[in-house]
């Protein structure tokens, strides 16, 4: 609620400040705009941003610090029984206070401390947004009286409204940057810790899956061993399916659409493709399990073959033929950027159309297909929703595409789906797979951009 | 000489021969491309009938229309199950024994009582009085009724016995069960009865979750590909910024997720399952998207009119945006809108930060739990239930319906403003 006001209020003063200052630079030279150093919009500017800036930096420290702040001022004033215990106790109690704070029950029987911490957690957080309110609205307001008075005929508005958009470009061209480090260290950070307590050579060697940790010594059935190689071979085993149904597809309808295909028939293909390539994952999923499975297993059946519900090959058909657009796309462009004089040059030769295509353009155009390959690969991958909600859960160290078998992101999905514990090495893990799969789509992506780089300097 | 001894050449059988084969390569290689495309459209078309036909049924949903007395008592305990039930039992008077009454009892939803209470709340003048209302009849009802439970099956085959069936039987053929437009699909939030899930709560927190993906990452995207494309120095330093920007393009979405469970959630305490720390993951997520197509639709507003424009003694920022992003805005939007296309249909990396979770409530805030359409769609989908199928697959078409809304949309504004230089 005080946010919101505090919001408004933010908005209606900068909007005033604009007005009052464009008015009164205008009043400064008697309406002799010559005078004025910058046209007086950038006064208005100028004055706004004195009104907004400040306060808004404000608003995001506070927002920062404040959750902190207060929880670390609940827990000094807890009775000690409570606070003694070790970190991961610590934690679950601040969880509970926040739980309780929030109006969400527990469904544990609760400490009357705890229930009084989360209301005087309740109580602090009042505080906190009402000071921030008061604070932010009186900082805003100051600014705008600092920066009306700064207005002056010779004031180089423009220059110093200028920079701080400078500034603020440069400062949303790093979120990219920001992602991508944010990224990095939140996965190193977690899997590191996970690798503190399963090694990194079990977890890549290994190759036995079954993240299920004993909670008791005594527990049957969870051996919690974390040996990532029937997942690789799973993910490699549906990326395989998938490449083989999307790469002669995209490939061949990538042909013809830019050799053979006249400009009409193109604009009807076009679109095709392109709703494929905007069709949801989950939607992919969806008929990867309800339609194609079945189908699958019926016919296996009636040609005498076990197949699993949950075949690798019919999640990896469903996103063979989701990556079909992806593949044609990426390889129109790059047979389109094959300079017609090579083609020019062939027919010359009397070769004929295809002869033509299969022995000029492709493998001129062959390093950016292969880039696109590898671009499709990373994309299989990284692929969740088909692969989680048609392939199995159990982890198999198998190569025959009848036979279920699961993957890297099915296994980090269901990892982290659901309640958890942040600390058990069982979600922990999911982390350790995040790594591993950021590593190799990035090095796929990478490798695949500088083979395309590459590959246009030939030509331009 | 020559000329003659190269005529026989082309002559030969041999020569023909090669040339047929030659020929020949070239139709089936064709050929080959015509049935690649041919396959690529028929996937397309048998994804789109297979959902169409599994869902089409579930924008009706059978309701029994009930005589109910609405006795005062009984209102004012709350006993509006006792109140359907009487009525129920009036339609079968030749039912007199707890079985045949269970059997009854089984017919209604079992949200029905529900909305029966509603409607005396909406208008309390009409207890004391017996009212005509119609109901929602339970899901293996409807089902039947749309003909998914085959009738001949032996009875201990079927989810329905005799009994049922011949009491649904009864009601249709006195007009007191019919279908009708499911209104409950577009006006519920999630539920364990089939008959009572609908997929408004998703729709709100789709709206939510795209709204700040929206107000995030337009400006920080138009003004990072402004910067980019406008002001930036060549040099080592944006040279990275632009291979981090394609990069990210490709991380897969569920990365996206890990990132916002362990920064957003974990580091930052950002509540689960809310709309805001979906809307931020995604925001993340699309910013590459809109970056590269903000730049392309930078780059194709020509040099002279920045010239131009700095000429008459503009600011280089003035040029910015008095003529150039507003000759890109076209593209821009385009790229903008089909970037959030991409967000709408997004799953993966909401079930990371617990967007999962099984929410009744329409959501009203941005920290309210709440679910998104295609989370909903796959939670749907794993209900074993017939008529969770059904609505799965409505739940899609209508998701289709957005995206094709969306991409229209960016399609006619290309077609509309699309500019030659």
């Amino acid at each position: 609620m005080q946010i919101t006001v505090l919001v408004l209020i933010l908005a209606l003063l900068t909007v005033s400040g604009f007005q009052m200052g464009r008015s009164r630079a205008v009043a400064s030279v008697g309406g002799r705009l010559v005078e004025l150093h910058s046209v007086p919009s950038y006064h208005g500017f100028y004055v706004a941003l004195w009104a907004g800036l400040p306060a808004l930096f404000l608003f995001a420290l506070w927002t920062a610090s404040e959750g902190w702040l207060i929880m670390r001022m609940v827990m000094s004033a807890l009775p000690d029984r409570l606070v003694a215990g070790d970190p991961q106790t610590l934690n679950l109690l601040k969880a509970d206070i926040l739980n309780i704070a929030h109006g969400i029950s527990t469904g544990r029987d609760v400490d009357p401390a705890v229930t009084a911490a989360a209301a005087h957690y309740n109580s602090l957080r009042a505080i906190s947004d009402w000071s921030l309110l008061a604070i932010g609205a009186s900082l805003a307001v100051a600014g705008l009286a600092y920066g009306r008075q700064c207005i002056s005929p010779d004031l180089r508005a423009r220059n110093r409204v200028e920079r701080v958009v400078n500034i603020g470009l440069v400062i949303c061209s790093m979120v990219a940057i920001l992602t991508t480090i944010g990224i990095v260290l939140s996965l190193l950070f977690e899997a590191l810790r996970f690798f503190s307590v399963v090694s990194p050579i079990d977890f890549l060697l290994g190759t036995h899956w079954s993240p299920q940790m004993a909670m008791r010594a005594d527990q049957v059935g969870s051996s919690g061993s974390f040996g990532v190689i029937p997942l690789f071979t799973g993910t490699l085993l549906i990326t395989a399916i998938a490449m083989i149904v999307a790469v002669p597809v995209g490939l061949m309808s990538a042909i013809y659409m830019s050799e053979y295909a006249n400009p009409n028939v193109r604009t009807w293909l076009k679109p095709i493709l392109e709703i494929l390539a905007g069709i949801p994952t989950v939607v992919y999923g969806f008929f990867a399990a309800l339609t194609m499975a079945p189908f699958v297993r019926s016919i296996g059946h009636s040609i005498g073959l076990d197949v699993s519900s949950e075949s690798a090959l019919s999640a990896g058909i469903v996103m063979g033929v989701m990556i079909i657009p992806f593949v044609s796309s990426l390889s129109d462009d790059v047979i389109n950027a094959v300079p017609q004089a090579l083609r020019d040059g062939s027919y010359g030769l009397g070769a004929t159309k295809s002869e033509t295509i299969r022995q000029v353009v492709i493998p001129a155009a062959l390093p950016g297909i292969v880039a696109a390959i590898m671009l499709a690969v990373s994309r299989a991958i990284g692929e969740t929703m088909i692969v989680t909600m048609a392939s199995g859960l159990t982890a198999n160290l198998t190569a025959n595409p009848l036979d279920a078998v699961t993957t890297v992101t099915t296994q980090i999905a269901t990892l982290l789906v659901g309640d958890q514990e942040f600390d058990s090495p069982k979600t922990l893990s999911a982390f350790g797979l995040g790594l591993v799969l950021f590593v190799v789509t990035l090095s796929l992506n990478m490798v695949a951009l500088r083979v395309v780089q590459k590959y246009r300097e030939k030509y331009d | 000489m020559t000329v003659t001894a190269s005529k026989s050449h082309y002559q030969s059988e041999e020569f023909a021969r090669r040339l047929r084969g030659r020929y020949a390569a070239e139709r089936n290689f064709k050929i080959a491309g015509i049935a690649a495309l041919a396959l690529a459209s028929m996937m397309l078309v048998v994804l789109l009938t297979s959902i169409v036909s599994k869902g089409y049924t579930a924008f009706q949903q059978a309701q029994v229309r009930l005589e109910v007395t609405l006795d005062k008592a009984m209102v004012e305990e709350r006993n509006y199950t006792a109140i359907l039930r009487q009525a129920l039992y009036a339609q079968f008077p030749q039912i007199t024994d707890r079985t045949g009454k269970r059997t009854l009892n089984e017919l209604l939803s079992s949200g029905a009582p529900y909305e029966l209470e509603a409607l005396v709340k909406q208008n309390p003048a009409i207890v004391g009085t017996t009212q005509t209302v119609w109901v929602r009849a339970d899901d293996e009802v409807d089902q039947f009724v749309k003909g998914n439970f085959p009738r001949t099956a032996p009875e201990s085959e079927r989810r329905l016995n005799d009994a049922k069936i011949a009491a649904i039987d009864a009601m249709t053929a006195k007009g007191t069960l019919v279908q009708a437009f499911n209104t409950t699909l577009f006006s519920a939030g999630d539920s364990r009865e089939a008959e009572q899930a609908g997929i408004w709560g998703a729709i709100v927190g789709s709206m939510l979750t795209l709204m700040v993906t929206m107000l995030l990452s337009v400006p920080i995207g138009v003004a990072a590909a402004v910067y980019l494309e406008e002001f930036a120095p060549k040099n080592k330093w944006t040279d990275l910024i632009e291979v981090n920007i394609n990069n990210l393009a490709a991380v897969p979405s569920i990365i996206f997720g890990l990132l916002g469970l362990a920064v957003f959630l974990g580091f930052f305490g950002l509540p689960r399952s809310a709309p805001l720390v979906g809307g931020l993951v995604m925001a993340l997520m699309t910013l590459p998207v809109i970056i590269i197509s903000a730049r392309v639709a930078l780059k194709s507003v020509p040099p002279s009119i920045r010239e131009a424009a700095l000429g008459i003694g503009a600011s280089p920022l003035q040029t910015v945006t008095h003529h150039v992003l507003p000759l890109a805005m076209p593209g821009i939007l385009t790229g903008t809108i089909i970037g959030m296309a991409r967000a709408l249909g997004e799953t993966a990396p909401l079930l990371m930060i617990g967007m999962v979770a099984f929410i009744v409530d329409i959501p009203h805030g941005l920290t309210d739990s709440a679910t998104v359409l295609p989370v909903q769609i796959y939670m749907w989908a794993d209900s074993p239930e017939r008529a969770f199928t059904e609505r799965t697959s409505a739940a899609i078409m209508i998701l289709l319906g957005f995206l094709i809304l969306m991409n229209g949309l960016a399609v006619f504004l290309r077609k509309k403003f699309e500019r030659r230089w």
